[in-house]
């Protein structure tokens, strides 16, 4: 069966099962590799991509469902959160093997977008599905705190200007 | 100049290669025998539950109860009867008794750490829909349903005796719905629903919804009696 799917603001036509899931398609038929193949079994938050702007496990999600919602994946994430979240995971040195990264920036994007300067608490509670073999947990969290300090500080300067 | 001495005891024995190399093949040939030796085939024993094909349990119809003269020990027996659906993991794992899910059979905290939230559906921060989708998938095994959410922190069921959810579920400042409703959501609610088709290996509620909900409504119509 064909979908059109709409994926980093492209629209790409793809034919596959409507079973399929979401993951599949964007690391065999589209090459999107960024999201990555952990679990398979929405467990791990590997393949965490983001779905109207909310996070998304791509294993769990049949490209039947997927419809005319807007995907969004880690090689297409702009804006202040996001160039805040980079610098500062390359800062912090965050990676240790890497794998489960992109499902972790995708993560704590979108925590970011939605809580600009979240808790403790709240970091822990919206990264416990994305889990990281290497345990680089509490780097995660230090580098989730310096990216929403610096992204708040680029917007306060920019509203100041 | 060395002289050898000569030799005056008896000469020594010795072993050269070939007897030690057929010593060591026999005694290779002596454990395979041992090992390969024909033994009976132990006994055959169940499937450990997690590897087992799921059974599915019936559930007695409210016909059954027909019988029993006392409305009141009829509505009890009723009322026990949907208490297999009631207890069963599928029911009692999004009625827990904090704010986190169960799940599997075990009823084991959810994984991941997921919480409740203010709706029911999880935190704004991790929703249920970041992994719980419209429909069981198949692929990665994650049961879906449309309206997938935990049940109010009021109707929670685990830890609780059989009557103690009845007496809940009765009490409208607790179960927050009429009797019309209660028996709606018991005998029509899509969620309530998924307990009969959940998936996978995941074992179904007893019966199906219809026989449920017809107990249900036998119970209703008794009195709506509760177990001690």
């Amino acid at each position: 069966m064909a979908f059109t799917l709409s994926i980093n603001g492209r629209a790409r036509r793809v034919e596959d099962d409507g079973d399929t899931p979401l993951l599949w398609v964007l690391r065999d038929t589209l090459g999107l590799t960024g999201t990555k193949y952990g679990c398979g079994a929405a467990q791990c938050g590997a393949c965490t991509v983001h779905l109207d702007g909310k996070p998304v496990r791509s294993c769990a999600l049949p490209l039947g469902a997927v419809g005319a919602a807007q995907v969004t994946t880690i090689e297409a994430i702009e804006g202040p959160q996001a160039e805040a979240l980079r610098d500062s995971w390359v800062a912090r040195d965050v990676p240790q093997c890497g794998f489960c990264q992109s499902g972790q920036i995708m993560s704590a994007l979108a925590l970011l977008r939605m809580i600009p300067a979240p808790s403790d608490a709240d970091i822990d509670q919206a990264m416990s599905g994305n889990i990281c073999r290497c345990a680089t947990y509490n780097r995660i969290r230090a580098a989730i705190h310096d990216a929403a300090a610096s992204a708040n500080a680029k917007s306060d300067r920019s509203a100041g200007a | 100049m060395r002289w050898r001495r000569p030799r005056t005891g008896p000469r020594r024995r010795r072993f050269g290669c070939l007897p030690i190399l057929a010593l060591l093949v026999a005694a290779i040939a002596l454990l395979a025998a041992i090992a390969l030796r024909p033994r009976a085939l132990p006994d055959s024993e169940p499937l450990p539950s997690m590897r087992a094909p799921v059974q599915p349990v019936a559930l007695r119809p409210a016909s059954d109860f027909a019988a029993i003269a006392d409305p009141m020990a009829r509505s009890v027996a009723l009322f026990k009867e949907a208490g297999h659906v009631i207890q069963h993991p599928r029911c009692l794992n999004c009625h827990p008794r904090s704010d986190r899910p169960t799940q599997t059979d075990a009823m084991r905290p959810h994984s991941p750490a997921v919480l409740r939230g203010n709706d029911g559906h999880g935190l704004a921060t991790l929703r249920c829909t970041t992994c719980h989708q419209t429909q069981n998938s198949e692929a990665s095994g994650v049961p879906g349903n449309p309206k997938w959410a935990l049940a109010p922190a009021d109707m929670a069921w685990q830890g609780k005796s059989l009557g103690e959810i009845c007496r809940q579920l009765i009490d409208p400042a607790r179960s927050h719905m009429t009797r019309a409703q209660l028996l709606h959501h018991m005998a029509h609610d899509e969620l309530v629903g998924w307990a009969w088709h959940p998936g996978g290996r995941r074992t179904p509620a007893p019966g199906t919804q219809a026989e449920f909900g017809n107990l249900i409504q036998s119970w209703i119509e008794t009195g709506a009696r509760c177990p001690a």
